[in-house]
């Protein structure tokens, strides 16, 4: 293993109250030192990061890698190439492959696959077998191969006696049951949020009630089961709400927003541009400022882009025939830096703590510090970096993002995973 | 004077402006409609296609006759006699259209912004003739022809539409265009057939028809449907009829010289009482004759684009 020093970057390390300029040396693939002009013996490769920043790997906790089974959207190696492009050192993948992520072959081939994929990929297996909301998966053998939380994303547990077993059954291990908060029954047919532009435009409407009951229901249990729980994708102001109390009577529950909820509102369907339909749909000014407020103010946990690749054919279609989902791993990172961090909304270290530290608590894994011995996953960026969104340029296997042509300030710069430098932004 | 969209897509972002050049040359379709030869030469060797990917009799025919009147080539492409039944997508359809030199599409679908979809990749003008509950612009732009002629103006007059508001792309269009125009539009119906919001669109709401039925100039009935989309909206269509039927009795109580409209087809005697349809207040019939007039002159206003811009 290769020795790395960097030097004179910006060092922002919200578990340590750190953000001074320093270096940082890098050794075996772990933090070996940080502080100011160090003078290590024997380092191969010394880089100059003046101006640029230093932080812990970015995580997102909510990803769809396709593979196995849609390999023509993205697979694990395509995905983790995005991931570390959008600065991300690790991702945790949905289980809604196919086959579904419901049995430790499947982690293990997702395991063994990321093994030649330069980010690291935590599996979330299924809470049901097949997402089909019936019977448990193995829980405790799907633990032991290496799964960090249990999730049937895409589709809520609708089931409120199972979901109740399911987060009795996993303080087995202290496990984690991820939501995709959705009464399937209220949002039936709907295609956008319910609303002012949903009248304007005659489009299905998927009321917030939808997502908000699940949130509640989901609360309840949690507290009932003392289980731990997270809220997927939350989109609206009463879920965030109901998320508040919640946290205030000390119920174990955690939640994420994604950044098209949190920078993008129903007005864009006005296009009827399919890269606006997601589910949960996009929300009002007044959600989305709701959102942008409780994650400033630690409501909300983490940014989790929920990236969801689709071919260009899946979705040059009507708009009720178009699949849900954008993807986001590119975009993310130059996305708050430019709407939150660069306007003043949101600190560096805060940004740190949503987008690195706090995913990598709620999922119990390494990361989120850049403390002396802590694992080396590491994220240069560069504020100040011009950059166009250009879906063409991608390195996902899709396209369908709605901030194409957007003009971002701040990028990845380079990412380091284990010590190792996974990607570097060309030099313009 | 002329539109400033290759397309009709919608009422929603015409001007007044356009509306009335709009509704202007079709009062002068109107006149070549009622000749003994009801045909002019404007758009011979012009292609239109009539592809309608949803069941529509009226609208069709509407169209096709306006389109022989002015001498222009129509062709009907419907979902069963096609390929899109093959799992063509929509705009590999629109494009091999294209390639047949198609001047301009009329396009009927189940799924609003469909219109526009194609309308985007497509070099010749596309009419919406009805997109799913968003738009139907020439249903829109007859209703407001029949009042024009019939009261001389829109400007400051009231209208009711009444009934099914959330599914009914008449409603929408006529919204757009009535407010656009200066008229003062009431929407009626149950709660829950009034969608979120639709006030913000500049109209007024009222559960109660009786209340305002007094001030129409002109009452619009919807086409009701118990289920839409599996869902129930309503307990019954006989309790719908004892609330919201316009009935002669309720017709009492509305000014002497209201107009009553209906976009057909008619379920009658559940929105509307047939003696109504038929009386001396109703001016259907009105309205179809007017579809045509309108459309002819949505024909002459894009498929004889290229030609204005030319000749200026
Ligand atoms: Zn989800």
């Amino acid at each position: 293993m290769t020795d790395l020093l960097l030097k004179n970057g910006r060092i922002i390390d919200p578990v340590n109250h750190r953000d001074e300029t320093g270096d940082i040396l890098i050794r075996d693939g772990r933090i070996a030192g940080t502080g100011k002009n160090l003078k290590p013996d024997g380092v191969e490769t010394e880089i100059d990061v003046t101006g640029k920043w230093i932080v812990p790997g970015l995580v997102d906790m909510h990803v769809h890698l396709r593979e196995p089974g849609r390999e023509d959207k993205e697979t694990i190696q395509t995905g983790c190439q995005a991931a570390v492009a959008g600065g991300f050192t690790a991702v945790a993948c949905m289980p809604n492959t196919v086959p579904v992520n419901d049995n430790q072959s499947i982690t293990r081939f997702i395991l063994d696959k990321a093994l030649d994929a330069p980010a690291r990929v935590y599996p979330i297996a299924a809470i049901t077998r097949g997402l089909d909301g019936s019977q448990l998966t193995d829980m405790a053998e799907l633990h032991d191969a290496g799964v960090v939380a249990f999730s049937d994303d895409g589709r809520c547990v609708t089931n409120a006696d199972l979901l109740r077993r399911a987060m009795d059954y996993t303080k087995l291990f202290d496990g984690l049951i991820i939501e995709h908060c959705e009464d399937p029954v209220l949002s039936n047919g709907g295609v956008m949020r319910e609303g002012f532009v949903c009248t304007t435009l005659g489009l299905s409407p998927i009321p917030s009630l939808a997502e908000e009951l699940m949130v509640a229901r989901d609360i309840r249990i949690a507290e009932y089961t003392g289980g731990r729980l997270h809220i997927a994708h939350v989109s609206s102001r009463e879920s965030v709400r109901l998320i508040a109390e919640a946290r205030e009577r000390g119920v174990r529950v955690s939640a994420e927003v994604t950044p098209h909820h949190l920078f993008l509102t129903d007005e864009e369907v006005r296009s009827f541009d399919t890269n606006t339909k997601m589910n949960p749909p996009l929300g009002t000014e007044q959600d989305r400022k709701a959102l942008e407020d409780a994650l400033i103010a630690g409501v909300i946990d983490c940014i989790a882009t929920d990236h969801a690749p689709h071919t260009e054919q899946e979705k040059m279609v009507e708009y009720d025939y178009a699949p849900n989902g954008v993807i986001g791993l590119e975009t993310a990172l130059p996305l708050v830096l430019t709407q939150l961090v660069h306007s003043r909304r949101m600190s560096p270290s805060r940004m740190v703590e949503v987008m690195s530290v706090n995913p990598c608590r709620i999922l119990g894994m390494e990361g989120g510090t850049l403390s002396d011995h802590a694992v080396a996953d590491i994220t240069v960026i560069d504020p100040e970096r011009l950059w166009l969104v250009e879906p063409s340029r991608f390195y996902s296997k899709s396209r369908n993002t709605p901030f194409g042509g957007m003009s971002l300030r701040g990028a990845a710069a380079m990412t380091i995973v284990s010590g190792r430098i996974v990607y570097q932004a060309d030099e313009e | 004077m002329q539109l400033r969209s290759k397309d009709l897509l919608g009422i929603e972002g015409l001007t007044e402006q356009e509306i009335t050049l709009i509704l202007d040359t079709a009062d002068s379709f109107r006149e070549v409609s009622e000749r003994s030869i009801k045909k002019v030469p404007t758009l011979r060797g012009r292609t239109i296609i009539n592809f309608f990917h949803e069941p529509s009799t009226r609208t069709r025919i509407s169209f096709e006759i306006a389109a022989k009147r002015m001498s222009a080539d129509g062709i009907n492409f419907t979902k069963s006699g096609s390929s899109f039944s093959k799992g063509e997508t929509l705009l590999d359809t629109v494009l091999n259209l294209q390639a047949m030199q198609a001047d301009l599409i009329v396009i009927r679908h189940a799924v609003p912004g469909a219109p526009g979809l194609i309308a985007r990749h497509l070099d010749a003008s596309v009419i919406n003739a009805g997109d799913g509950p968003h738009e139907h612009p020439t249903q829109a732009l007859l209703d407001m022809l029949t009042i024009r002629r019939n009261l001389g103006s829109l400007k400051g007059k009231t209208v009711v539409i009444v009934g099914d508001i959330a599914f009914s792309r008449v409603a929408r269009s006529n919204i757009h265009g009535l407010v656009t125009m200066g008229a003062r539009v009431i929407v009626a119906g149950p709660p829950t057939l009034i969608p979120m919001g639709i006030e913000r669109l500049g109209v007024e709401v009222s559960y109660d028809l009786d209340r305002v039925i007094p001030e129409a100039d002109a009452i619009m009935i919807l086409r009701i449907q118990l289920e839409r989309q599996g869902k129930i909206f309503l307990p019954s269509l006989r309790e719908y009829s004892r609330l919201y039927c316009l009935t002669a009795d309720r017709l009492r109580q509305a000014r002497r010289d209201v107009l009553v409209m209906h976009p057909g087809p008619i379920n009658r005697g559940i929105e509307i009482d047939p003696r109504v349809a038929d009386g001396d207040r109703s001016v259907i019939l009105d309205q179809v004759a007017n579809g045509v007039a309108v459309r002819m002159a949505l024909l002459f206003l894009l498929a004889g684009r290229k030609e204005m811009t030319m000749n200026q």
